[in-house]
C-alpha cells in the first residue's frame, strides 16, 4: 500500500508510546487507542526491564540483597535501602544506635530533595521548558557530591548496613549540608518565580489530569499523587519509623486533584525535607554508628515481617517471610510507582494526548521500580 | 473583556520574570568541567573497583582466607593460593611452618555492584576501593581484572 493513510471519522487507530520514548522516562510502553488527538483507551504494558529482584531476595543471604534495593529506584535509592534495613532489623531484632538513625534520616531526606529536583527538571522538560532542568541538575549535583563523599557512590548507594552504617559522616559533610540548606531555599524561590508563575506552565496543568481521592484509594496510590488529591497520608507521620517522630515537619496536602497540585506538593516537600535535615544536623548525637556486637550471621526467627517507609514516590513496603534460615522464604516489595502508574489507564481516558503525557510526568514514574 | 486583557498582561509579565532570571544566570560562574581536558578529583571514599593492598615489602597483605569471595553477592571474586613452607626461629630453633600465598586474585568487574561487602568482610585490610572511574571498553574481557598483576605493575 502506498500513499497516506486516511482515517475515516469515528475510526480509531492504535498509538504506541514507548517502550523507547522520552516522555515515559524509561522502558514503559503505553498502548493507546486514539480518536484523533483524544485517547479512547489506554493500556500500560510492563515487564521490559524486569530483573527478578524479589526472587534474588529469596535466593541470597540477607546481607547479599543489600545492593539490589538501590537498583529499584535510581533517583531516590536511599529511601528504598532504608526500608530494607529497617525491615531486616525488625525481623532479626537488631538495635540501631541513635546516631546511625539520625544520619540515615539526613541522607534519606537529602536524597529525596535530589529526587524531587530531578523530577522537577524532567517534568518541566516534558512540558517543553529545557532551562529549569539545567538549574535543577546544578543543585542536585551539589547533593550528589555530598552523598558521594560519605557513601562512595552517586546513584546506587549501598551505604546502610543491618544495625547501622558502612562508615560515619565527617565534619566536612555536616558543613556542606549546612551550607546547602540556605542555597536550596534560594533556589526554590528562583524555581517558583521561573516556573510556578509561568503562564504557559499553568495553562498546561491547571485543572488538567484529575486524579480524585477515590481513584487513589482504588488503586492504592500513595505519596505526592495521593497528597495532591487531598489525602493526608505520609508514612513518616502515620506509621512513624526511625527517628521521624523527633522532627517537626508538615505534610503538604492540596486538594485540587490536578497536575498542578501534585507539582506543588513536591515543591513544598523539598522545603519540609530541608527542615528535617536542619533539625537532624542540630540534634545529631555522638556515639557509635554500629551496635557494639556487630550482627554476624543474620537469621531472623520464623515469622512474617512488614515495614513501610515513605520514599520520594510514596509508600514503599517490604515484606519478609522468614523460615529461620539465612535466606528469606518470601521477599515481597510493594513499590509506590507501580500503584501510582496503574491509575493512568483509567485517568487518561478521554484526554488529549499532550495532557495525558503531562499527567504522566506529574506521576513521577521511575520504570525500574515498577518492574523490579 | 477586562479579564481577558489582564490575563494576557499577567501572562506576559510572568514570561518577563522568567527571562529576567535566565538573564541573570548568564553572569554566574561556569559550574561544568570541560572533560576530558580537565578532570575532577574523586572524593576519598569514592568506590571504584577493588584493589589489593600491599604490605611494607610490596607483597599483597591478603592471606587468601576467602572471606571476601564468600561475602560477594555476585560472585565476582575468584582467588587461588598455594601453601609454601618457610622457616622461623622459635626459641632458638629453626622450624618450618606453612602459610598460604596468594597466586591469583581475579575480579570480574562486569557483575560487581560496588556494594563494599568484600572490603568490609576482610579482617586484614587487604582490599580497598580504587579511584578508577575512566573505564570504557567495548570488550567484556577488559573488565576481568587480574588484581595481583595490577599490584605488580604498580610496584614496578
Ligand atoms: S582479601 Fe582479605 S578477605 Fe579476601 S582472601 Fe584476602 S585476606 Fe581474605
Ligand atoms: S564490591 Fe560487592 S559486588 Fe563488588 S567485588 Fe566486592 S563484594 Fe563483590
Amino acid at each position: 500500500m502506498s500513499g497516506p493513510i486516511h482515517i475515516q471519522p469515528g475510526e480509531t487507530f492504535t498509538l504506541n508510546v514507548g517502550p523507547q520514548h522520552p516522555a515515559t522516562h524509561g522502558v514503559l510502553r503505553v498502548k493507546m487507542e486514539m480518536d484523533g488527538e483524544y485517547i479512547v483507551k489506554a493500556e500500560t504494558v510492563l515487564g521490559y526491564i524486569h530483573r527478578m529482584h524479589e526472587l534474588m531476595g529469596e535466593n541470597r543471604t540477607y546481607p547479599q540483597v543489600l545492593p539490589n534495593l538501590s537498583r529499584l529506584d535510581y533517583l531516590g535509592a536511599l529511601g528504598y535501602t532504608h526500608g530494607h534495613v529497617l525491615a531486616v532489623e525488625r525481623a532479626a531484632g537488631i538495635e540501631v544506635p541513635e546516631r546511625a538513625e539520625y544520619i540515615r534520616a539526613i541522607t534519606v531526606e537529602l536524597n529525596r530533595v535530589a529526587s524531587h529536583l530531578f523530577w522537577f527538571g524532567a517534568f518541566v522538560m516534558d512540558l517543553g521548558g529545557f532551562t529549569p532542568l539545567m538549574y535543577a541538575i546544578e543543585d542536585r549535583e551539589y547533593i550528589l557530591d555530598m552523598l558521594e563523599a560519605v557513601t562512595g557512590s552517586r546513584l546506587t548507594y549501598c551505604y546502610y548496613r543491618f544495625g547501622g552504617l558502612y562508615n560515619d559522616i565527617d565534619d566536612e559533610f555536616i558543613d556542606r549540608a549546612r551550607a546547602f540548606i540556605p542555597r536550596m531555599r534560594k533556589s526554590l524561590k528562583k524555581y517558583d518565580a521561573l516556573v510556578t508563575g509561568n503562564i504557559i506552565f499553568r495553562k498546561r496543568l491547571e485543572g488538567i489530569g484529575p486524579i480524585s481521592a477515590e481513584m487513589c484509594r482504588k488503586y492504592g496510590a500513595t505519596g505526592p499523587v495521593a497528597r495532591g488529591a487531598g489525602i493526608n497520608f505520609d508514612v513518616r507521620k502515620n506509621e512513624p519509623y526511625s527517628v521521624y517522630p523527633e522532627f517537626d515537619f508538615d505534610v503538604p496536602v492540596y486538594d485540587e486533584c490536578d497536575s498542578l497540585a501534585r507539582y506543588k506538593v513536591r515543591m513544598d516537600e523539598m522545603e519540609q525535607s530541608l527542615r528535617i535535615i536542619e533539625q537532624g544536623l542540630d540534634k545529631l548525637p555522638d556515639g557509635p554508628i554500629m551496635p557494639k556486637k556487630k550482627p554476624k550471621l543474620i537469621k531472623p526467627p520464623a515469622g512474617d515481617y512488614y515495614q513501610a517507609v515513605e520514599t520520594a514516590r510514596g509508600s514503599f513496603g517490604i515484606r519478609i517471610v522468614s523460615d529461620g534460615t539465612k535466606n528469606a522464604y518470601r521477599f515481597k516489595l510493594r513499590s509506590p510507582t507501580y500503584s501510582n502508574m496503574s491509575l493512568f489507564d483509567e485517568a487518561c481516558e478521554g484526554m488529549m494526548i499532550m495532557d495525558a503525557l503531562a499527567m504522566m510526568g506529574s506521576l513521577d514514574l521511575v520504570i525500574p521500580e515498577i518492574d523490579r | 473583556m477586562g479579564a481577558y486583557f489582564s490575563e494576557i498582561f499577567r501572562g506576559l509579565q510572568s514570561l518577563a520574570t522568567g527571562l529576567g532570571i535566565t538573564f541573570k544566570e548568564f553572569f554566574k560562574p561556569v559550574v561544568t568541567v570541560p572533560y576530558p581536558y580537565e578532570t575532577i578529583k574523586m572524593s576519598d571514599r569514592f568506590r571504584g573497583h577493588i584493589e589489593l593492598v600491599e604490605n611494607e615489602e610490596g607483597k599483597p597483605k591478603c592471606v587468601a582466607c576467602g572471606m571476601c569471595q564468600r561475602a560477594c553477592p555476585s560472585g565476582c571474586i575468584s582467588l587461588a593460593s598455594k601453601s609454601v613452607e618457610y622457616e622461623v626461629e622459635v626459641k632458638g630453633e629453626m622450624k618450618t611452618k606453612k602459610k598460604k600465598v596468594l597466586t591469583k586474585y581475579n575480579l570480574n568487574f562486569t557483575t560487581c555492584s560496588l556494594c563494599g561487602q568484600c572490603v568490609e568482610s576482610c579482617n586484614f585490610g587487604a582490599i580497598t576501593f580504587s579511584k578508577e572511574y575512566n573505564l570504557a571498553s567495548s570488550r567484556k574481557e577488559d573488565f576481568h581484572f587480574d588484581l595481583l598483576n595490577r599490584l605488580k605493575e604498580r610496584n614496578s
